[in-house]
């Protein structure tokens, strides 16, 4: 479903976030992008849909070839890839309703999307998806007002409004406590499940990771250099990938905490 | 921090001796430029007008006191004008300065290279020529009168607003650009959600902070012959009306508290 082949950017400093990663996403597969802070995981979901340009290399969603679009392609193709970000990027000054339809944008012309005069089948799914993340009653609010947590539900509302194929997730827990990260990744798996998503989450919590997703990778210095299951992370795993550390008790805690969240 | 050992104990001073002298020199020198300047300004004074100043500005008090209130009659419109002057020319100023902000501000410039330059170019020129000075050319091209007013305070808001408004755009955050472009929104739509929400507490600041200044600024205008209250400040002190003067004088005080006290109010409504 996406691929990418001999995928590079080399910023302009001359530091390359990116050695020619090869990656196959199939179809609804949830997916946990692991590693060290600077280890190329942001760069790498941005230059899928080029929010950051990458320098060589090829990105297929399904059939489509995406570095080579001109901008009004690319940004159809956009539509196909909901991103869910690490502060929310919630437009602050504007209401839920209006973050959650901004998700229409690239369906709607600029004078409709100006006037707010959005369809009322968007303005129903607007409502329907507030519904099902538990925020109905929030949509007249300002963004601003709302919880780490509430916001973050509105930023997966917005993702996932614009039907996406694809979900690109980038440390969707990071500003949130333990609980409320839990039941984030709890939600968007959930609904990447439901409707038959694949997605790729950037995160920092192994053990979080290990609780939700299919399949981790693990990249280092811009190189994949794990790719398996979950269970398949192990203490030397976890050194190749971060370096040396005592990684026991990240691993063991999983089960614990799981159980106990689990309800 | 020179540090040095005297008698085995560790002395600490702010400075060295070389630059305790060169303070000193420093200091010296400073004086007696002051000297030498107040000296040569002694000289260019005729000081008999100095030491009548006292007087001379009793006499005027005496002359322009009590302000002469029916005068009222006749400053109605020329202070209506004068506003009107003020918020037309901030309005035009605003519709202007957007673009140019815009064009200016190194994130949504769409050439560095070549069109932030010339919109600096307009911030800078429009900022640097005084009001007055406008007005003086515009009558000269356009006649005297209201319009002239009008052009000249909207021309010389426009630096002053664009600037603020492209600092403020410089400074939004770009995580929210970045999510309304992840969406496959278009250029225009990228500006107008990811954008202007952010800006525009700043926007409507910057706009009645304008239209405060333009409204003092407007007063004066009539002084050149561009319409407004000056007008009849200018006539006023030509025939030595002190009495309507003083008059004047009250009725633009009363104008700026006005304006202050709106602003004010406004700004704290946004923020």
């Amino acid at each position: 479903m996406l691929r990418l082949e001999k995928l590079v950017k080399t910023y302009k400093t001359g530091d390359q976030a990116l050695k020619a990663v090869d990656l196959d996403i199939p179809e609804g597969q949830v997916l946990a992008l692991i590693g060290p802070s600077g280890a190329g995981k942001s760069t790498l979901i941005r230059c899928i849909n080029r929010l950051v340009e990458p320098s060589s290399g090829q990105v297929y969603l399904g059939e489509t070839e995406l570095t080579g679009l001109s901008s009004g392609a690319l940004r159809r193709e956009r539509r196909r890839m909901g991103m869910i970000f690490q502060e929310y990027a919630l437009v602050e000054r504007l209401t839920v309703m209006e973050n959650v339809l901004s998700g229409r944008l690239g369906y709607v012309g600029f004078w409709r999307s100006f006037l707010r005069k959005y369809p009322q089948k968007d303005v129903d799914e607007a409502f329907r998806l507030l519904d099902r993340v538990g925020l109905l009653e929030m949509a007249d609010k300002r963004a601003d007002e709302l919880s780490g947590g509430q916001r973050q539900r509105v930023g997966i509302c917005r993702a996932l409004i614009q039907d996406p194929a694809l979900l690109l997730v980038d440390e969707p827990t990071a500003s949130l406590d333990p609980k409320t990260s839990r039941q984030i990744m709890r939600l968007i798996c959930e609904l990447c499940k439901e409707r038959g998503l694949a997605a790729i989450i950037n995160i920092h919590d192994v053990a979080l990771a290990q609780m939700f997703v299919q399949r981790v990778i693990g990249l280092r210095f811009g190189a994949i250099e794990f790719d398996g299951p979950p269970d398949a992370l192990t203490p030397d795993v976890l050194t190749t990938i971060y370096g040396e550390e005592d990684w026991e008790a990240t691993i063991e805690s999983v089960d614990e905490e799981d159980l106990e969240v689990a309800e | 921090m020179p540090v040095h050992d005297w008698k085995g104990q560790k002395v600490w001073q702010l400075r060295t001796q070389r630059e305790s002298l060169a303070h000193w020199v420093m200091w010296l020198v400073g004086v007696a430029i002051f000297a030498y300047c107040w000296q040569q300004i002694s000289q260019a004074t005729t000081w008999a007008f100095v030491w009548d100043a006292p007087r001379i500005a009793g006499d005027i008090w005496t002359r322009a006191t009590p302000p002469r209130w029916e005068y009222i009659t006749q400053l109605g419109e020329p202070i209506w004008d004068t506003l009107n002057i003020a918020t037309m020319g901030t309005i035009i100023s605003l519709i202007l300065a957007v673009p140019v902000a815009f064009l200016a501000a190194r994130n949504t410039t769409p050439s560095a290279l070549f069109i932030r330059p010339i919109a600096l170019l307009i911030i800078v020129s429009t900022r640097s020529i005084n009001s007055l000075i406008w007005a003086l050319l515009l009558i000269a091209i356009i006649g005297p009168g209201v319009f002239a007013g009008v052009i000249a305070i909207a021309i010389r808001s426009i630096g002053f607003c664009a600037k603020l408004l492209y600092e403020a755009i410089e400074e939004i955050d770009e995580t929210q650009v970045e999510a309304i472009t992840a969406t496959g929104a278009s250029r225009w739509q990228v500006m107008a959600y990811g954008i202007v929400p952010q800006i525009l507490p700043a926007f409507a600041g910057i706009a009645v902070f304008r239209w405060d200044i333009n409204i003092r600024e407007s007063t004066v205008l009539g002084l050149v012959g561009a319409g407004g209250i000056g007008l009849q400040l200018s006539a006023s002190l030509n025939i030595l009306a002190w009495p309507q003067v003083a008059l004047i004088l009250l009725v633009i005080l009363a104008a700026v508290v006005i304006s202050e006290w709106v602003s004010a109010k406004v700004r704290g409504a946004i923020i």
